[in-house]
């Protein structure tokens, strides 16, 4: 087990776990508004009642730790550093937004300096790609976790799956926050998965999990700090399941009438905010001068930022044609930041006996050499009659000259014929 | 040649000399990983066992756990903890044990991997390579020519060799390119084919074609496996007067027009032979290529040499009604220049 940390969060840490969670919810807030005045493009999600769940988790993160929110993981992008404007502005696709208005939502991301992997809308397939960080992290040295959420619905993907089971093989430092908000769309949990925890589909993959409320922030956080730290010390990927409620529809459009009414005051009584709230107050930690010093200054920059954004103009028609393609290093310079040395993974240090070597059993021998036959179909060349008119496989190593006469070299009798 | 396809005896993997079409793939990725600490391998069976194939055969025993990585039988994550690499600067090369799989990581190729650089200004460089084609009677799920699904996704690469050199320039060039690059390899010519490559570093450039024999009649354009039985063919139509030009596509995505446009216009004519399936093959974007570009230059309608509208049946005497061979190309190539 992993040293036993203190897990007491320091007066200002409960603090900014408040700030955040209320500015997750303004920042929300606000986007209903410029959505309902048309001013969003496309569809408008919300994380209302989950605020604490991607606050509490990425707070456990260090600057140098990598996230890749999904739409409901907008709080998890502002304790990240992104200013309130992007996310505005993306949703708005304007031009000064992150992606410049070829795309929406949530769907950015910072390679250089926030470290925030885009999200794409097929649910699960952030899974694999966080391990592929996770793992190219470690092989780099740089002791970085990756983390990123997946809803109760998307946890029944394949790439769930191929994703966890290969973060487990690799013990990855890798965590996966399943928030289960109860619904997937108009599909309830027991629709989409037949047990009562999908924590338990941790156990499918041989890794650890929780199962916190994650309308409680100082319990997400105490839980995934627990779960961050375990993975960055290499005990391998962690699966924790923040079980809450979607208090909206899935997006603006629906408003969730499949949803019981009892089931939505259940919940609506369990707001994490307001909880946290009554909390703060019970142990002396914010008081009404304090809540009102949050609120003004969440309506001063809130004001800046949209009003920012509402300025930002349109992407020009004829920017949606470049950018398919890195068009090399005027384009990006790509250079691994190593913080290990670079010997440890080049020979001669490198080198391996390639053998499995099996507990109590032993080792195998190494499959090699030049005659190893292949995998079915194929004959090695030396071996293959040739047939009656047939020349020697063999083909021009350079391309002709320009103008060179029977300018050719020796055609690869490559004929089908000769195998039968 | 001691060890054609074999692990290097002395740890180097140096060129300069007639070598397999297979010991090039080889070579490229040991010299690639040599060259370049941030170059890995991953895939199924590719580290102890040197895969199925044998294309990595020696790499694991050189370079480690941590640089060849044996996978579990996940092709959506192999493609996905790749692209997750690359994103840290890392030039991840994904094997697929047969390409035939390609397709069950459909979706993080075409959403995930190819998208990223529009979108969001993220380069993914890495490169999906693993043996294709059939000929060998590897049946419907082992012999397949996957890259017209590819090759109509943005921001892709799709590059498909012939011969050693250009396995072994272009395999080099994919790893130091920094977008996502598709390799496709012919396994038909995996231990059937040899050619010289030079002893020292070259990379054959991504997007280039290039002619392999002059001709004035008409044009062929093909690739892989087919470029082979168009040379053949080439020799076969000159014993009859018939002076075909034949190019080697080589790289499919991004298509070098010039080249094309170049020749078809001297020619007049034009054949392409693919091994690829007819329709939403290649030769049905170069058609649209010709109509655009080249128009008023044709003398006679292109003309498609392909295989059939099927799946790739088992059985010899299937495969072979099916796949192009020589004699087609011929009568095909023949009838084209009566024109
Ligand atoms: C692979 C895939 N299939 C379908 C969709 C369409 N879709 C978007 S969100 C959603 C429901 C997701 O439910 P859940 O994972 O529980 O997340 P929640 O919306 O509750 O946060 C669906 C079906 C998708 N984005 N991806
Ligand atoms: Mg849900």
């Amino acid at each position: 087990m992993t040293k036993q940390m203190s897990r007491e969060l320091t007066r200002q840490q409960y603090l900014d776990l408040y700030y955040y969670m209320r500015l997750n919810r303004a920042v929300e807030d606000t986007m209903v508004k410029l959505f309902r005045q048309n001013k969003i493009v496309g569809g408008l999600y919300s994380s209302l009642g989950q605020e604490a769940i991607s606050v509490g988790t990425a707070y456990t993160l260090q600057k140098k730790d990598w996230i890749a929110p999904m739409i409901r993981n907008i709080g998890a992008l502002l304790v990240k550093g992104v200013p309130p404007r992007d996310i505005f502005m993306q949703h708005m696709a304007k031009y000064d937004s992150p992606t410049k208005g070829k795309d929406g939502t949530s769907h950015f991301g910072d390679l250089d300096n926030l470290h925030i992997v885009s999200p794409i809308s097929m649910l699960g397939d952030l899974i694999p790609v966080m391990t592929g960080v996770a793992i190219g992290g470690r092989y780099l040295g740089q002791k970085v976790v990756a983390m990123t959420w997946i809803g109760d619905g998307g946890s029944s993907t394949g790439v769930f799956h191929e994703g966890l089971n290969f973060a487990a093989t690799q013990k990855a430092p890798f965590v996966l926050i399943l928030e289960n908000n109860l619904w997937a769309y108009s599909t309830p949990v027991r629709r989409q998965v037949p047990l009562e925890n999908l924590a338990d589909r941790a156990k499918a993959y041989g890794i650890e999990s929780y199962i916190v409320d994650g309308n409680n922030v100082v319990a997400v956080y105490t839980t995934a700090i627990e779960a961050v730290e375990r993975a960055r010390a290499g005990e391998g990927p962690i699966l924790i399941e923040a079980k809450t409620f979607r208090r909206l529809g899935h997006a603006q459009h629906d408003p969730a009438e499949y949803v019981p009414k009892e089931m939505r005051a259940y919940w609506e009584a369990r707001d994490p905010i307001a909880l946290y709230e009554k909390f703060l107050t019970r142990e002396k930690l914010l008081d009404a001068a304090g809540k009102k010093e949050i609120d003004e200054k969440l309506d001063v920059l809130l004001t800046a930022e949209r009003e920012f954004a509402e300025n930002s103009p349109m992407p020009p028609a004829e920017f949606a044609q470049g950018g398919v393609y890195c068009t090399g290093d005027d384009c990006h310079k790509i250079r691994a930041k190593w913080e290990r040395s670079i010997g440890e993974v080049t020979p001669p240090k490198s080198s391996v006996k390639p053998v499995w070597t099996v507990p109590g059993f032993g080792s195998g021998r190494g499959s090699g050499g030049a005659d190893a036959p292949i995998h079915f179909g194929d004959t090695p060349a030396v071996m293959e009659k040739p047939a009656n008119n047939s020349r020697p496989a063999k083909v021009a190593a350079k391309p002709v000259a320009k103008g060179a006469k029977k300018a050719r070299a020796a055609a690869a009798s490559a004929s089908r014929k000769a195998r039968r | 040649m001691a060890r054609a396809n074999g692990a290097p005896t002395n740890g180097s993997a140096k060129g300069g000399a007639e070598i397999t079409f297979l010991e090039a793939i080889r070579q490229a990725m040991f010299e690639e990983m040599e060259r370049d600490p941030a170059v890995l391998l991953m895939g199924e069976d590719v580290g102890v066992y040197g895969g199925a194939f044998k294309t990595s055969e020696g790499l694991l025993e050189r370079f480690g756990w941590e640089r060849v990585i044996d996978t579990p039988i996940s092709e959506s994550a192999i493609i996905g903890a790749a692209c997750g690499m690359s994103y840290l600067g890392l030039r991840p090369i994904c094997e697929m044990q047969f390409i035939d799989f390609i397709v069950c990581a459909f979706n993080q190729i075409t959403n995930f991997v190819a998208k990223g650089h529009y979108l969001w200004n993220a380069p993914a460089p890495m490169v999906i390579r693993g043996p294709s084609g059939g000929g060998v009677h590897g049946g419907p799920f082992h012999s397949a020519n996957p890259e017209m699904y590819f090759i109509h996704t943005p921001g892709l690469k799709v590059i498909y060799p012939s011969t050693p050199y250009d396995a072994k320039g272009l395999l080099k060039a994919a790893v130091r390119d920094n977008n996502p690059v598709l390799f496709f390899e012919h396994k038909f010519l995996y231990r059937r084919i040899k050619g010289d490559v030079p002893s020292e570093d070259y990379t054959v450039p991504i997007g280039k074609a290039v002619v392999r024999r002059e001709g004035k009649h008409l044009t062929i354009l093909s690739y892989a496996a087919m470029m082979h039985t168009s040379l053949e063919t080439a020799d076969a139509l000159a014993k009859e007067g018939i002076e075909a030009e034949v190019i080697d596509l080589r790289t499919l995505l991004p298509l070098d027009e010039e080249t094309i446009l170049t020749s078809v216009k001297k020619t007049n004519k034009c054949l392409v032979v693919h091994e690829d399936t007819k329709t939403g093959g290649i030769a049905g974007e170069i058609a649209a290529i010709l109509f655009e570009k080249a128009f008023h230059d044709l003398d006679g309608p292109l003309v498609r040499v392909t295989s059939l509208d099927t799946p790739v049946p088992y059985a010899p005497t299937l495969e072979e009604h099916f796949l192009p061979n020589a004699k087609k190309v011929f009568s095909a190539a023949k009838e084209l220049a009566r024109y």
